[in-house]
């Protein structure tokens, strides 16, 4: 073989592997599973925000909370208001959509989850990518990734609802607290899972003392970030877990209101 | 317990090279870099592996086994199955200089790159103060042992070659938030990370932390809260103001 010097175009050259990945392991179940995991929120979502039954007296369904119109039944209205008055005749759940939806769309962890399930960027680690160029979030419509920090802002205040909502489950139909059913329990549970997500986000980490680089002197806010940072080390399984149980509750709240659930503490 | 085990070895100079079939002898206890000194030592005397240390501390065995980069000293036959065939191939984003030795000076280049530790200018060597709560973060990062598997493995630069000259790769980016975190370090690096070293370019995919022998959270410890920090910089306008109207320093 002839010896090449390090200056010889050979020797900038990458090793030539024709091959997309040399993996030998199940490198597409996790993608598969993801874009199936996903597929399956959205379809659901879509059918849910459709669909009218949403209220069964002391419960609301989460995807249709909070209920702003007068198109609401007159309990599931949210502190019994209702700004957007009687014009507004849409499912109620098209109004508020936007805020928990764009939270997890740009959430860091559904970024890696559909980047890589959906638009295989890359499906799997040292498996090519199909695409020919590749800019990141660095233009125009990735940037607006950056705005995840808004969203966080508002998912908290949906998340605040969704526990007001669970809190209000403890009342019987006739307003009478001390009720407990399968509902309340699974509207708490998943008002816990939700803020457990909600909190345990990157940007909230950010804001609570990631920006400092003196946690000496902050040491409540260090406290903050180091709790933060503990919900944020699991923040994959509360984005799934949370994401299920918002379906779950849903679809309970929605099957008692068709009355497809009706036994006795439903 | 030894026995004989099938390994597939890309072999060739530059760019130019095959996948040559190898049956070898495998121990009890072995790893892969093991198993490659046994090629060179009894079949493949011109075979082609940078080694140091085979502890897993000096990076230097970089390699990709049956598709994944890993350490050739870190990775123990016993965890392949005795019929399969074993493939190694050199680090696919960086030039081969040959068989599974890589040129990877684009890494060096990417570190001069960045402006060294910036600290006050009144504060001289011997005189900082730090409390561990305040280094702990950085110190994550300190543990990198720069094998560059992260910016091997990194789709970035991995698929688009052309993206090289704009994007340092997670270890540099990494450096980069390191010394942004440093409680001494007055440079405003966050402009730079984004614009100068390619920062939005990553899509925190977490293949780099997937790959880090040394299990430092690249993406969710460094990229991520630098990411956040470039958005305080450049893309939150109540930031901005803030800093604005109060003079907020961190």
């Amino acid at each position: 073989m002839t010896q090449t010097t390090a200056e010889s175009p050979i020797r900038k050259q990458r090793a030539q592997l024709n091959v997309r990945t040399l993996r030998t392991d199940r490198w597409w179940l996790t993608p598969a599973l993801t874009f199936a995991g996903l597929m399956s929120f959205l379809i659901y979502g879509i059918w849910a925000i459709l669909d009218k039954s949403y209220f069964a007296e002391p419960y609301i369904a989460p995807f249709s909370s909070p209920c702003l119109a007068t198109s609401c039944p007159e309990g599931a209205r949210f502190l019994g208001l209702a700004p957007f008055g009687d014009w507004y005749t849409l499912p109620p759940g098209l109004l508020i959509l936007g805020l928990p939806g764009g939270f997890r769309l740009t959430c860091y962890y559904y970024r890696k989850s559909y980047y890589r399930s959906f638009w295989l960027s890359p499906p799997a680690c040292a498996v090519s990518e199909p695409h020919t160029k590749y800019s990141g979030e660095t233009r125009l419509p990735l940037i607006i990734q950056n705005v995840h920090r808004y969203f966080f802002y508002l998912a908290v205040v949906i998340g605040a609802i969704l526990a007001y909502d669970a809190v209000l489950a403890f009342r019987d139909e006739h307003g009478n607290w001390g009720h407990v059913g399968l509902g309340t329990l699974i509207l708490l549970a998943n008002a816990v899972l939700i803020f457990c997500y909600t909190l345990g986000c990157h940007s909230c980490r950010h804001i609570t003392a990631g920006r400092l680089n003196h946690f000496s002197k902050h040491p409540l806010r260090y406290k903050a970030w180091t709790f933060v940072s503990k919900l944020n080390a699991r923040h994959q399984q509360f984005a799934w877990a949370s994401m299920y149980s918002v379906m779950i509750a849903d679809l309970y709240v929605r099957l008692v209101a068709k009355g497809v659930i009706n036994f006795p503490f439903a | 317990m030894g026995y004989k085990a099938k390994f597939r070895v890309w072999r060739g100079e530059g760019g130019e090279g095959k996948l040559e079939d190898f049956t070898v002898e495998v121990n009890e206890g072995e790893v892969v870099l093991d198993v490659i000194h046994r090629l060179q030592a009894t079949q493949a005397p011109d075979l082609a592996v940078r080694w140091n240390c085979k502890a897993g501390k000096c990076g230097s065995c970089s390699m990709e086994i049956n598709g994944r980069p890993r350490l050739g000293c870190m990775t123990r036959m016993s965890t392949f199955d005795e019929s399969e065939t074993i493939t190694v191939t050199p680090m696919r984003t960086f030039p081969v200089i040959k068989d599974l030795v890589c040129d990877v000076s684009f890494n060096y280049q990417k570190a001069r790159e960045i402006p060294s530790f910036t600290p006050p200018k009144d504060v001289k060597p011997g005189e900082y103060r730090m409390q561990q709560i305040d280094v702990e973060r950085s110190q994550e990062f300190r543990k990198c042992i720069e094998c560059f598997m992260c910016n091997n493995v990194c789709h970035v630069i991995r698929d688009h070659d052309e993206n090289k000259p704009a994007f340092a790769g997670p270890r540099f980016l990494m450096r980069i938030a390191e010394l942004d975190m440093h409680p001494y370090d007055e440079l405003d690096r966050r402009e730079s990370a984004q614009e100068d070293h390619g920062l939005g370019y990553c899509n925190i995919t977490k293949c780099c932390t997937e790959v880090c022998p040394e299990h430092i959270k690249i993406t969710d410890n460094a990229l991520i809260p630098m990411k956040e920090r470039v958005v305080d910089r450049k893309y939150d306008p109540l930031v901005w103001l803030g800093s604005k109207i109060f003079k907020r320093s961190n």
